[in-house]
């Protein structure tokens, strides 16, 4: 038995709206009879025309008036529950503005959440999510005890987008309950070459056994040469050598790229997560115990310091 | 300015976790330290209360137990005292309830700003910062880089997947602060002494009127299919000639 309703907080990424919302629309169709979206973007118009060959029906727009999307948009799905307009499901993508609706709107509805899910199940109605722990190694199933709507959570890449179903989406204001007082006042976008971390087909991370914040430069002239994109691990994150939005882990971004190398890393479960679904993974590191040796393909016991040089060498002489 | 920081106590995350084979739950037993990732709003807050030329910082925590050593180590760096709810009925806490619960601690100390980590390292729901926010009906920011306090406004530099907003709240208001932004100080010998004898308040759930318990449950644990090593190779001088090969073999080079 499907659910009957689901509801999904549609994000942009850019000029478009972000994969991880593509994803989770995808995965709503296959559970729910009619998938709708919550959008607070600039572009509802394109939104919906993106959104309706993904069987998207209906797209909610909310006008946050500048303000950080968790309150209002919150207040604007708590509305319209409250106007009797149930969803079975909510669900949100791990990302900054989803975990932030999805505190807010937990409490608007005193409703558990469920995060970092990898997958879902629908059996006989009730709903069942998927969280890996302990680095992937561990899979968790769980359930909610309290009625619908249940708020869930999933990480990047959890399913794959493809379109299908409904062709058309209408566009319908929702009424914003409760404006937010948390007012962006100017935005910064941080130019960056190549391609982005998520998404790119070679990802080339760094961590602690660069020895010091300077060899990072490795990392980015390595991941420039193979067209991938640099990451980090959460040591080199907290050491402030790299920002967060480097991170891959638990913690950070999940990625799963045809090719991850990996640096300097030693392994920690907390990584692990965020880049054990690499199709293939080379790693370097010089101690011959460290856990990333036994995920990976290709594993060289050696220096970072001599191999990486000789390696980026050999790459620019072809 | 006082400032409350919520900090959780957490299994070394050095050691593998498990799972209690009866309830599921993360075993949290034995002594727990102050997760790395809340040493950055103690530094932050200690920074901010200098700034402002006066206040103090309140660190509040729940835990299963009345194991304290996590907070002595956040009063070491400076923290002026710190609230516990310690309560066996907490265990196994969803993320709802365990805002529920510091929410009702730091509206006992009143305070103008509350911070938080982005998540926590055993855990990682990520909602607390929200839902305490939300509990207590105050402006929140999350993913703080930077934050300066002017007048009764917390500006705030936050993380976006672009680059980063300037957002600005007025205060009191919560605001969780992402890893690595500042560099949390190490606790001195005068500091670690100090510690000791600084005001740790142990609460219950009933006392702050919270029905401990969970909208969630586990229905199965399994073992995840495991990845298989590949071919491990001592690095002879010319290791970076088999990356070269393989690379050549998923035509990439």
């Amino acid at each position: 038995m499907s659910l009957a309703k689901i509801w999904v907080f549609a994000e942009d990424s850019g000029d478009k709206l972000s994969t991880g919302t593509l994803e989770l629309v995808t995965k709503a169709r296959s559970l729910g009879d009619t998938v709708e979206v919550f959008y607070a973007g600039t572009n509802a118009a394109g939104a919906a025309a993106e959104l309706g060959p993904f069987g998207v029906s209906k797209v909610y727009t909310v006008d946050a008036a500048g303000s950080l999307l968790g309150v209002p948009v919150a207040s604007a799905m708590a509305a319209q529950i409250e106007s009797g307009n149930t969803p079975d499901l909510i669900m949100f993508a791990t990302s900054y503005d989803g975990r932030d609706v999805l505190g807010r709107l937990s409490v608007k509805l005193d409703r558990s959440v469920l995060t970092n899910n990898i997958d879902i199940s629908v059996e006989g109605g009730q709903v069942k999510v998927d969280e890996a722990i302990f680095g992937g190694a561990t899979l968790v199933t769980s359930t909610f005890t309290a009625d619908a709507p249940h708020l869930v959570s999933f990480r990047p890449k959890s399913f794959t987008a493809e379109p299908g179903g409904a062709a058309t989406a209408e566009v319908v204001a929702a009424a914003v309950g409760e404006a937010g007082k948390a007012k962006i006042v100017a935005r910064h976008v941080e130019e960056r070459e190549g391609p982005v971390l998520d998404e790119a087909a070679l990802v080339v991370s760094g961590g602690r056994g660069l020895g010091d914040a300077d060899k990072y430069s490795m990392i980015e002239d390595l991941a420039k040469l193979l067209n991938g994109a640099p990451g980090a691990s959460r040591a080199i994150v907290d050491a402030g050598w790299v920002p967060y939005s480097y991170q891959v882990g638990q913690t950070g971004k999940v990625v799963k790229p045809d090719i991850y190398i990996a640096a300097g890393i030693s392994g920690a479960t907390q990584h692990m997560v965020g880049m054990k679904g690499s199709k293939t993974i080379i790693a370097i590191n010089k101690d011959a115990e460290a856990p990333i040796f036994s995920i990976a393909d290709l594993g060289i016991v050696g220096d970072v310091h001599k191999v990486l040089p000789q390696l980026i060498d050999a790459i620019k002489g072809r | 300015m006082n400032v409350v920081v919520c900090v959780k106590q957490i299994p070394d995350p050095a050691i593998p976790g498990q799972l209690d084979p009866q309830s599921n739950f993360l075993k949290r037993e034995g002594k727990l330290i102050l997760d790395d990732s809340d040493a950055y709003g103690v530094e932050m807050a200690l920074q901010l209360v200098d700034a402002a030329g006066g206040g103090e910082v309140t660190l509040v925590s729940m835990a299963p137990n009345n194991e304290a050593s996590g907070l002595r180590t956040a009063l070491a760096m400076g923290a002026a005292k710190a609230v516990l709810i310690s309560d066996p009925a907490l265990a196994g806490a969803d993320a709802l309830t365990t805002a529920k619960v510091l929410a009702g601690a730091i509206d006992r100390v009143k305070p103008d700003l509350v911070l938080t980590a982005t998540e926590a390292t055993d855990g990682y729901t990520g909602t607390l910062p929200e839902q305490i926010a939300g509990i207590l009906d105050l402006p929140s920011i999350t993913f703080a880089k930077k934050i300066e306090i002017v007048g009764a406004t917390v500006k705030v530099d936050r993380q976006t997947e672009a680059g980063y907003d300037e957002v600005e709240a007025p205060m009191p208001a919560v605001v969780s602060v992402t890893a690595g932004v500042v560099e949390p100080r190490y606790p001195s010998f005068k500091g670690i002494m100090a510690a000791k004898s600084k005001p740790v308040d142990e609460l219950t759930a009933a006392d702050l009127g919270v029905t401990p318990g969970a909208g969630q449950q586990i229905v199965s644990v399994i073992a995840a299919e495991a990845r298989q090593a590949g071919e491990i190779i001592e690095d002879d001088g010319e290791g970076y000639l088999k990356i070269i090969e393989f690379l050549e073999q998923q035509k990439v080079l």
